[in-house]
């Protein structure tokens, strides 16, 4: 076992000690193939949640997305979203000839699994924000990959924002069914119903 | 039963284990054979029910011989991470604030710990007072530098009976494995494995005896099945069955009935409380189902422990005069 497949594995453990990291399949079993999962955002634990909801041999191809500018402004930090998870990078800064989205793009082509937050910040309580448009351009120029909703439960209370050390209180993580993008579908209509997917799978146990 | 007494500890201690065990193989063998039949939609569900106790009386059994095997240390350690484990549980179902943060991470990271050390390094002066004197008045410290008034009572409150029943409470069993009583040296682990034997079966009886008699629940709104009668029935059952394990423990039959009785009882009193408080919380299911949070039902088990255990061993305390 190399170091970043020991440092993962006890991040791991870690996180399933203080929250359960408790994975519930609804509509959509645990399967290897390629999938882009989409959830609501609430904490900087989020990703290690998911992460740690999935299987092990899931875990591998299920990347996260990094902002370049902040996880990689230290060695540690890069090493972490480098090694452990095999972060995409984003840059944060729009400049006019480059599309955001391409090094997601690059990674759904290498065959790839992303987890992504369409809100693009983390949000304070309640319903999740608007979401942005990324997600439909993702779906759109990859029909096959499958889109999952998932709903993150519970993670706010482990560690609010600003706080750094996590609290033990048991969270969830509920994958719901794919969600196809319609033929014509419009960009508004269907981020609004890729929210609710979300949404929807508050209530689902 | 003269024999069984002059025994030695760990072949007195081993018996009851290959006891325990066959009885396990033979339950779970006769639950094995019932599958085989055709049943109605009732009944399957109750044996899932029982399939997942069953589940739970193993694992159990199986962490018990482990801590045994190996000695106070890692049982205390055991009992720690249950004790971590069932206060995670607690703090789940009772509705924290982002104020409370730095009190829950006082409560997991220093004062859990903190009581074990205490437990196993035998200070038993400041293990009775350590968290009913110094956290309880630290806790709301804590939580008022949160700055947050809303709720302040109520939510300091939750902490802090949380602390008493999952840490507090839990403490008192591995506590036991450490008593210094009278010719009993080193047969703290027997005590220990008496209070869960007795909880375990007054839980039992008193399950079966409010299904076979159909009493008038006590309250309702809380329990269907509790009745002071079913819960007699388990007190008492757990009675006997303590008295009929008196040759190893260090009582005579009558007093061993008594301790018996008094910890059976007051776990199943402690299973009702945890009834309500997950009432109140909306916690609808019920012994080892998922629920929202994920909790597992851990809490619902060792509840009676952390009830049975400090009234268990003050008696034990009071009895030998410690």
């Amino acid at each position: 076992m190399t170091l970043p497949e020991a440092a993962g594995l006890l991040l791991a453990t870690v996180a399933r000690l203080i929250t359960g990291a408790q994975g519930h399949w609804h509509g959509s079993p645990p399967k290897a193939e390629q999938r882009i999962y989409f959830a609501n955002h609430q904490s900087h634990f989020d990703w290690v949640l998911i992460w740690a909801a999935l299987p092990g041999d899931l875990r591998s191809t299920t990347r996260p997305i990094a902002a370049r500018d902040y996880w990689t402004s230290t060695p540690l930090k890069h090493w972490i979203t480098r090694e452990i998870f095999n972060a995409v990078y984003v840059s944060r800064q729009r400049t006019d000839d480059e599309d955001p989205l391409e090094p997601l793009m690059e990674a759904l082509r290498n065959g790839d699994s992303l987890v992504i937050f369409p809100e693009g910040t983390r949000g304070n309580k309640g319903d999740p924000a608007p979401f942005k448009a990324g997600l439909y351009h993702l779906a759109e120029a990859f029909p096959e990959v499958q889109l999952i909703p998932t709903w993150i439960d519970n993670v706010q209370r482990v560690m609010p924002k600003g706080e750094v050390v996590p609290v033990p209180i048991l969270c969830s993580v509920t994958f719901g069914a794919p969600l196809l993008l319609q033929p014509g579908e419009d960009k508004r209509a269907f981020l609004d119903r890729a929210r609710d997917a979300v949404i929807a799978l508050r209530s689902v146990h | 039963m003269g024999a069984l007494r002059s025994l030695t500890v760990s072949q007195q201690v081993g018996l009851l284990f290959v006891a325990l065990f066959g009885a396990l193989t033979i339950v779970t063998i006769i639950a094995f054979t019932r599958t085989l039949r055709d049943r109605s939609d009732a009944q399957l569900a109750d044996h899932e029910q029982f399939k997942r106790d069953l589940r739970a009386v193993w694992i159990g059994a199986v962490l018990f011989w482990v801590a045994w095997a190996s000695g106070a240390f890692v049982s205390t350690l055991l009992f720690g991470v249950v004790s971590f484990l069932a206060l995670r549980e607690f703090v789940t179902l009772t509705h924290t604030r982002r104020g409370d943060h730095r009190s829950l991470l006082l409560a997991f990271f220093i004062v859990l710990p903190m009581q074990y050390v205490i437990v196993a390094t035998q200070k038993f002066d400041l293990f009775t007072v350590f968290i009913p004197v110094y956290v309880f008045l630290a806790i709301p410290v804590v939580s008022a530098f949160g700055n947050d008034p809303q709720r302040f009572l109520e939510r300091t409150a939750k902490i802090q009976w949380g602390i008493m029943v999952c840490v507090y409470g839990m403490s008192h069993a591995p506590a036991l494995l450490l008593l210094d009583l009278p010719d009993y040296k080193g047969r703290g682990a027997f005590l220990v494995l008496y209070l869960v034997l007795v909880v375990a079966i007054a839980q039992i009886a008193q399950e079966v005896a409010s299904r076979r008699m159909r009493r008038r629940p006590a309250a309702r709104a809380i329990s269907r099945s509790f009745s002071w009668r079913a819960w007699g029935v388990g007190a008492l059952v757990a009675g006997v069955v303590g008295a009929a394990l008196y040759w190893a423990t260090p009582f005579k039959p009558i007093p061993a009935l008594l301790m018996g009785f008094v910890a059976g009882g007051s776990g199943t009193l402690g299973e009702f409380v945890m009834k309500a408080l997950k009432r109140d919380a909306g916690v609808r299911n019920w012994g080892g189902k998922a629920s929202v949070t994920g909790a597992v039902g851990l809490l619902d088990r060792v509840a009676p422990l952390c009830f049975a255990a400090p009234v268990f061993f003050h008696s034990v305390r009071w009895y030998f005069g410690l």
